[in-house]
């Protein structure tokens, strides 16, 4: 066997980001690592590239005991990764890229020849053959720096097991099949390729067997060719839907706001649908799909390629997010720490940011009255701190999230758009946090909830639009959809 | 895309300011020839295109461009530093006491000991403390100052006449030895040449070098492709450090004593030089060859208002200007 690991255990804190996994895969052959966000697919990868040390369990390769001490250790090693997010250096040179971290040398010097030599080979290995070696790795485009990258596994030859974690995000079809065809020939000289994909089209054409991760733990595994799609996903989502949801009754009223053709620079395409007073929307899709763009080019904060946004059957041109907080739609970013809030100003700036003019007597900030109304909020929001005075950061996520979104409330907005509301946040906040959403469509407000993790949209959702690719699909109300159709759809496969 | 730009464009951004360096050259010669009275004996419309003052422009550049090559290996890691300033007067202190007591060839040694010690120190503060540059190096910008005050009790150290001493000077005097006579410029300037070319070596060439652009450009993805980040930080700040170590003895040679109060303010001289050069504060991307062109462009604006007798409040706005232009042009170029 070329590759083992049993019972590999890894916690960042109070998360069990790994409970449990048991991989093998012999020489010469495809695994495919299939699993919802957050299955542990990224963190199962770093252990193995010796990025992060596992808290219990073991590996071999080739048969002998395997700890990489680090990236370079375990790629002296034969263990070659190429990571979701780009590492490409910009300012370097294509063959630069390639060598990086193992130049060829004389001395101090880089041996140019040798260099340009591996790069080429590394790249003929691909079968890339359209990318000169002196350009700027900055210079090229997104899928070719991609291809750069996977380049970079290959630079010494065929490794030994090569990790391509979603190599083909930002592939185009035919620099895909030009991939799935290196993965064949890497097959056939031996190298053990783990394949990690959200699209079953593509686990189909490259691997040979299948593993399937769900809350840090292998599932189930078994050859890709036998493998029904529909038992696929009924692995990947697992777990019941939950009462974890407490519903509000409310009831939809007039249309709010309704979007037509709606289209990014690179996402989305062309999104369409109305959204009602008292209506919760939710967007399922997978990371990359387009659904946080889609909220920032309907929230003007990126410019929209076209399309029009009607409030109230009045169109709302020249979107900025100023113009739209008047208007009275907010938006919550899936990023609290960095887009979301000013992380050492005390929850009573934070929550009033927006609106401060109420607040001011003779254009002076009230710090009094703008404590007040913010205790005010933070009771009825259930936050947990000191006091307004308390600075955000001290905060646990949840009651992070709270304040963003009380922000929202006290700016008075009637549509709200939330973008991953629950990341990150513990159990217990997120059933504070459903609530308040149900509640919130009570009072006649229209909410969009942008999430990945589907058992809370088919928790709280009136109805549900999912994305693939850059597309938004038609919303249908959330009766019509079960977890295998959603998925199904956010990754572009028919129904099962 | 840079390559839907025609090739004379490229050309022209890319050798920017090497043109601006000619141009400038050229006006200067204008100006001063135009503002020359043929009738009066005491105006010489020669005087700033003539050779000598061709060798005083170099002289004058000469301590700023070494500076200026130690300081963009630094920016081209993504890192900068504050203190080069006062770390010259350091060295200039150190260099000087030990001139007068073991005489210049340990004097060598022991400022470019002095400026490479104190870099590596700011290295190490940077790669151990994860503080950022800026304020490590604002830090050590006092403590280094403090420093060359105290170990030179709050005086100017005077030297005795050495080898040293005409280092600097631009052109050679009836007292001066015969080897002195027989070079065309400067010795500095000769030093700061090999310096020069030494550097765009390393940076061009080397491992070393092309990590250094690695770090600087991508953090991440150098640490992830297993280059030692915190060894070449320290590395890097030490060298830097060597080459102010190195200027600071050719100001105590041109000042022929060593002065703590010296080159204060002079980081903002040698970082000007190294960003009209092309460096970028953001790092990944600088050249020697940049640097000295920069450190050049600074040293013909002196020489040249000088010489056209414009005050040097005037002088001041004009290289404040000239920083924000070449800056506006370097957005242009990296824009796509």
């Amino acid at each position: 066997m070329r590759l083992t690991m049993r019972g590999i255990r890894k916690a960042f804190g109070p998360t069990q980001a790994l409970a449990g996994v048991d991989l093998e895969a012999p020489a010469g052959s495809c695994l495919a690592l299939i699993g919802e966000n957050g299955a542990g697919k990224s963190t199962l990868m770093k252990v193995l590239s010796g990025a992060h040390a596992a808290d219990a369990g073991t590996m071999t390769l080739d048969g002998e005991p395997y700890a990489p001490s680090g990236p370079v250790d375990s790629r002296r090693r034969g263990v070659a990764i190429v990571y979701q997010e780009l590492t490409v250096v910009a300012h370097l040179s294509v063959a630069e890229n390639i060598v990086l971290g193992a130049e060829p040398a004389r001395g101090l010097f880089v041996r140019t020849a040798e260099r340009d030599r591996i790069a080429r080979k590394a790249m003929d290995l691909l079968g890339v053959s359209d990318i000169p070696l002196d350009v700027l790795a900055g210079d090229l485009s997104v899928a070719q720096q991609q291809l750069v990258e996977i380049s970079r596994g290959l630079a010494w030859g065929s490794p030994k097991v090569l990790v391509l974690d979603e190599p083909t995000a930002s592939l185009t079809a035919s620099d895909a099949a030009r991939l799935f065809q290196a993965v064949d020939r890497l097959k056939a000289s031996g190298t053990t390729v783990l394949f990690i994909s959200h699209h079953m089209e593509e686990c189909r054409r490259v691997a040979d067997r299948f593993l399937v991760l769900r809350d840090g733990a292998s599932i189930g595994g078994g050859a890709m060719a036998d493998a029904v799609e529909a038992d696929l996903i009924r692995m990947m989502v697992g777990r019941e839907v939950a009462d974890l949801f407490p519903r509000i009754p409310h009831t939809l009223g007039e249309p709010l706001l309704t979007v037509r053709g709606l289209a990014g620079a690179e996402a989305p395409e062309n999104a369409t649908f109305t959204l009602r007073a008292g209506e919760i929307l939710g967007v399922f899709g997978l990371v990359g799909s387009g659904r946080t763009e889609t909220l920032r080019a309907l929230f003007g904060l990126d410019r929209a390629q076209a399309g029009e946004v009607l409030l109230h059957g009045t169109p709302l041109t020249d979107r900025s997010p100023r113009r739209c907080l008047q208007a009275g739609i907010g938006l919550v970013s899936e990023d609290r720490k960095e887009e979301g809030l000013a992380l050492n100003l005390p929850i009573a700036d934070n929550l009033t940011l927006t609106s401060l003019a109420p607040l001011t007597r003779w254009g002076m900030v009230d710090r009094g009255r703008q404590e007040e109304v913010a205790a005010g909020w933070m009771k009825r929001l259930t936050v947990k701190a000191h006091g307004p005075a308390q600075a955000i950061g001290q905060l646990s996520g949840g009651n992070q999230q709270k304040v963003a979104i009380a922000r929202l409330l006290h700016h008075d907005a009637r549509i709200l758009l939330l973008d991953e509301p629950t990341r990150g946040i513990d159990i217990g906040a997120k059933a504070h946090i459903y609530r308040l959403i149900g509640e919130l469509a009570a009072e006649g407000r229209a909410l969009v909830v942008v999430s990945s993790y589907m058992p809370e949209l088919l928790g709280i959702c009136d109805t549900i639009a999912p994305m693939c690719r850059g597309r938004l699909l038609a919303p249908r109300p959330v009766t019509d959809w079960t977890p295998h159709s959603l998925l199904a759809a956010s990754i572009g496969s028919s129904p099962a | 895309m840079n390559h839907e730009r025609p090739w004379w464009l490229r050309t022209l951004i890319a050798a920017g300011p090497f043109f601006a360096l000619i141009l400038l050259w050229m006006a200067f010669a204008a100006a001063v020839w135009i503002k020359a009275d043929p009738e009066d004996p005491l105006t010489n419309p020669w005087a700033f295109v003539a050779w000598k003052n061709q060798c005083l422009i170099l002289a004058q550049s000469a301590i700023v461009a070494i500076g200026a090559c130690g300081i963009v290996m630094v920016m081209i890691s993504g890192g900068i530093d504050l203190s080069l300033g006062s770390v010259i007067a350091l060295a200039g202190v150190v260099g000087a006491i030990t001139l007068q007591h073991l005489g210049p060839e340990a004097a060598i040694g022991a400022a470019l000991l002095t400026g490479a010690v104190a870099g590596a120190f700011n290295g190490a503060l940077v790669a151990m403390t994860g503080i950022t540059p800026f304020i490590v190096t604002l830090g050590t910008l006092g403590i280094a100052r403090g420093l060359a005050k105290g170990i030179a009790d709050n005086q100017t150290i005077n030297t005795d006449p050495t080898w040293l001493d005409p280092l600097m000077r631009p052109f050679p005097g009836p007292s001066d030895p015969a080897w002195l006579h027989g070079l065309p410029i400067a010795p500095g300037v000769l030093i700061a040449a090999v310096v020069a070319v030494l550097v765009g070596l390393l940076l061009r060439s080397s491992v070393f070098g092309r990590h250094l652009y690695a770090i600087g450009s991508n953090p991440a993805a150098a640490r992830l492709c297993g280059l030692r980040v915190k060894t070449a930080t320290v590395a890097v700040y030490a060298l830097c450090g060597l080459l102010i170590g190195l200027s600071g003895l050719l100001e105590m040679a041109k000042l022929h004593q060593g002065d703590p109060t010296t080159a204060v303010g002079r980081e903002l001289d040698i970082i000007a030089a190294a960003v009209i050069g092309g460096a970028s504060l953001a790092g990944g991307v600088g050249t020697a060859l940049g640097a000295v062109i920069g450190a050049l462009l600074m040293g013909v604006l002196r020489n040249g208002s000088q010489l056209l007798e414009w005050p040097t409040w005037v002088q001041e706005i004009i290289i404040g200007a000239v920083i924000v232009i070449a800056v506006g042009i370097d957005r242009l170029r990296a824009r796509r």
